[in-house]
């Protein structure tokens, strides 16, 4: 086997893992961790620069590439943020020693799945890719074993196996649909494959199999009135995973709704799927706008605010078009970003705090500048305010549709008001006025908030030339 | 000849239909996990079946996996759990017998009208195969929405799985069926040692000694 970027961005995670599993003590480990998402992350890098030919089992292209560099990118940057997390939950004694060297592990295996499932270029691949992220993650969500933990494990576990079946019975009925096409075997179950010959499938068979995915892999993206456990599993577990959470998972999930929307898209007969998208995308937005209000604690609020932004990013897709799809694309990378940033704040919160009720934290602009700060920008910009990052992309969604359907765009504005109301009634109490709760110095590491915040910023004033024509190009890819 | 490969895999897979009917009604965990025990033997009968007509020999190790791991050692990992926890007497009932009997029927009547209008060019064996097989996965979904016990939602989740597994093989020639009756193997393992450390923790809270005062020291 020759060596290429792919085998790396799959092999650097899962030897890291083998290797985590068995090494003892925290610095060398949470180092080891930090610098196996680097590398893994150059290697995604080197992805732009030339590509390795589309085999049965993996494959390339622009749509996916931006998923892969934006995966591993925050999965660096958060390894970054886990090793002075962790650090603190040893010294606290929530987690031991063993649990550390596992929870260092699956976060490599989780890597390894999500970067299997991107690169996949074979739907059943693909499939048992997310169900291994799905273990991982249902793992990790548990690791602190409380009481609550483990049960928004088993919530997260139960919800998310009966979405990866549905999803698999959707896969079974798209290689019905392929195989008297394209025959039988393992070619009936290649996406560039299956992208070629869609036109030909029988509709009636692709609209059933939609339904079915659209369902199980919109479970794991988050999408009401699938999203029950979302809210649990981001606060039980511990905060670094969360923000992969939230940053990553979702979008890998989503990614894979994309790539079956596409086979939709090119044939005739079928279904339209965008309707459905729509429809789903603002159930979730206005949904969880007004649950927003009524969050006691800060991790299920922010947890809250990623199915809303879920359901912005789906409600775009599902438009589709050149223009709703860039935006779509922004918006995606720009959450991430945002909301990865937003719970690195909020994770060292939690741990100056002691607690992520939100009533018992206050003033956090006087006692931890830095923290607070970092927590009111990172609000700011997820609110969608201008100058930042997703100020744009919200524009860009809401004028297009505003064109396009009028009607449609009344329900969007008023979820995304709405939603920006409850983030700053909430802050509102967290970062100004009397301080409350008990409060110490925090040593965290800065860096990958500020830095995140930074890119989403600088995305919002000025995006590079040729980083804006490749989105267009994946875009028009979308249809 | 034709005919009769017909109609065993036709028998098998609605036997298989019937089995999911008979879940529906029991109340007692021990008789479910039995009842489960037999879908899985009759899960593992048709994937033969199917790996002999279609000549596809890679098919015969999931039905050696449904056999030994479905429908031996889970049941009796189950039985020895619910003995443990002490419920293995419970009798539960949420929603009456007669109303999810008569919601089990609609879902096979949907499903049989939605397949087999929807695949109407594909070929006969899999096209009724693929109907029982959603109507084996609906009836494995409104069981895991019916029951508020832990085991039985499980034994609901595992009874759904063996119906995606009979759409698997039914679908002539797809590849990674072996691979993916693994995956969901690894994943029924983890549920179950997950409700047993699960339950443990909800009914005595003082196996896990360590864990307990954690929690504990949390709370002040």
């Amino acid at each position: 086997m020759n060596f290429d970027a792919v085998t790396a961005v799959l092999l650097i995670p899962l030897s890291a893992a083998a290797l985590l599993a068995v090494l003892p003590g925290y610095r060398i480990t949470a180092r080891l961790n930090v610098l196996a998402t680097l590398l893994t992350w150059l290697a995604a890098l080197s992805l732009l620069f030339g590509r390795p030919q589309a085999g049965a089992y993996f494959h390339v292209d622009d749509l996916n590439n931006v998923f892969i560099l934006l995966t591993t990118f925050v999965g660096f940057t958060t390894s970054v943020f886990s090793a002075s997390y962790i650090g603190h939950e040893l010294e606290t004694g929530r987690l031991t020693p063993t649990f550390l060297r596992f929870y260092h592990a699956m976060y490599q295996v989780l890597m390894f799945a999500m970067n299997l499932a991107l690169v996949a270029n074979n739907i059943g691949l693909m499939w048992v890719a997310i169900e291994l992220a799905t273990l991982t993650t249902v793992l990790m969500v548990g690791i602190y074993r409380t009481h609550e933990a483990l049960e928004a494990a088993w919530k997260y576990f139960i919800l998310g196996s009966v979405g990866i079946a549905l999803a698999l019975f959707g896969t079974i009925l798209v290689y019905m649909a392929a195989r008297p096409v394209i025959g039988e075997g393992l070619d009936a179950m290649v996406w560039t494959i299956l992208a070629h010959h869609a036109g030909q499938f029988d509709p009636a068979l692709l609209n059933l199999a939609f339904v079915f995915l659209l369902l199980g892999y919109g479970t794991k993206v988050g999408l009401a009135p699938l999203h029950a456990w979302l809210p649990d599993a981001h606060a039980e577990g511990p905060t670094p995973i969360s923000a992969v959470l939230s940053g990553l998972l979702l979008n890998v999930a989503l990614y894979a709704l994309l790539r079956f929307k596409m086979l939709l898209a090119s044939n005739p007969g079928a279904l339209s799927p965008g309707p459905l998208m729509v429809a789903m995308g603002l159930v979730s937005l206005v949904f969880a706008s007004f649950m927003l209000y009524r969050r006691r604690d800060i991790k299920r609020m922010f947890a809250y605010s990623s199915i809303e932004h879920m359901g912005i990013i789906t409600f775009a897709f599902g438009m589709g078009g050149p223009l709703a799809n860039f935006a779509g694309l922004l918006h995606m990378a720009m959450h991430s970003l945002t909301k990865s940033a937003i719970f690195f704040a909020v994770g060292h919160i939690a741990q100056v705090k002691g607690t992520q009720k939100i009533a018992d934290m206050g003033g956090l602009t006087e006692t931890n500048p830095m923290l607070g700060w970092g927590l009111v920008l990172g609000v700011v910009a997820i609110a969608g305010l201008p100058p930042l990052g997703i100020f744009m992309s919200e524009f860009l969604i809401v004028s297009s549709t505003f064109a396009r359907e009028p009607l449609l765009a009344i329900p969007l504005v008023f979820g995304i008001l709405l939603a920006l109301g409850a983030l700053f009634l909430r802050v509102n109490t967290i970062a100004f006025g009397e301080p409350r709760g008990p409060t110490m110095s925090s040593n965290a590491s800065y860096v990958p908030m500020f830095a995140h915040l930074a890119i989403v910023f600088l995305a919002g004033i000025y995006l590079p030339g040729p980083l804006v024509v490749w989105l267009q190009n994946v875009a028009k890819l979308l249809g | 000849m034709r005919g009769l490969l017909f109609d065993v895999a036709h028998l098998l897979a609605g036997s298989l239909v019937l089995v999911s009917f008979m879940q529906l009604y029991q109340d007692r965990l021990s008789a479910l996990i039995n009842t489960f025990a037999l879908h899985a033997m009759v899960l593992a009968l048709s994937v033969a079946w199917q790996a002999f007509i279609q000549d596809a020999p890679h098919l015969y190790l999931t039905a050696a996996l449904a056999l030994v791991f479905k429908a031996i050692v889970i049941p009796v990992a189950l039985q020895r759990i619910i003995v443990r926890l002490g419920i293995h007497r419970e009798i539960e009932k949420v929603v009456g017998v007669g109303i999810t009997m008569l919601f089990g029927m609609g879902l096979v009547a949907l499903s049989m009208v939605l397949m087999l209008r929807v695949t109407a060019e594909a070929d006969p064996l899999a096209r009724e195969d693929l109907a029982f097989a959603l109507a084996v996965v609906l009836l494995g979904l409104l069981m895991m929405v019916t029951r508020r016990n832990a085991v039985s939602q499980v034994v609901g989740f595992m009874s759904l799985e063996n119906g995606l597994v009979l759409a698997a093989t039914g679908a002539k020639g797809m590849p990674l069926v072996v691979e993916i009756s693994v995956a969901f193997s690894i994943l029924i393992a983890f549920i179950v040692i997950g409700i047993f450390l699960f339950r443990i923790r909800e009914r005595f809270d003082t196996v896990d000694v360590g864990a307990l005062d954690r929690f504990r020291g949390e709370r002040t």
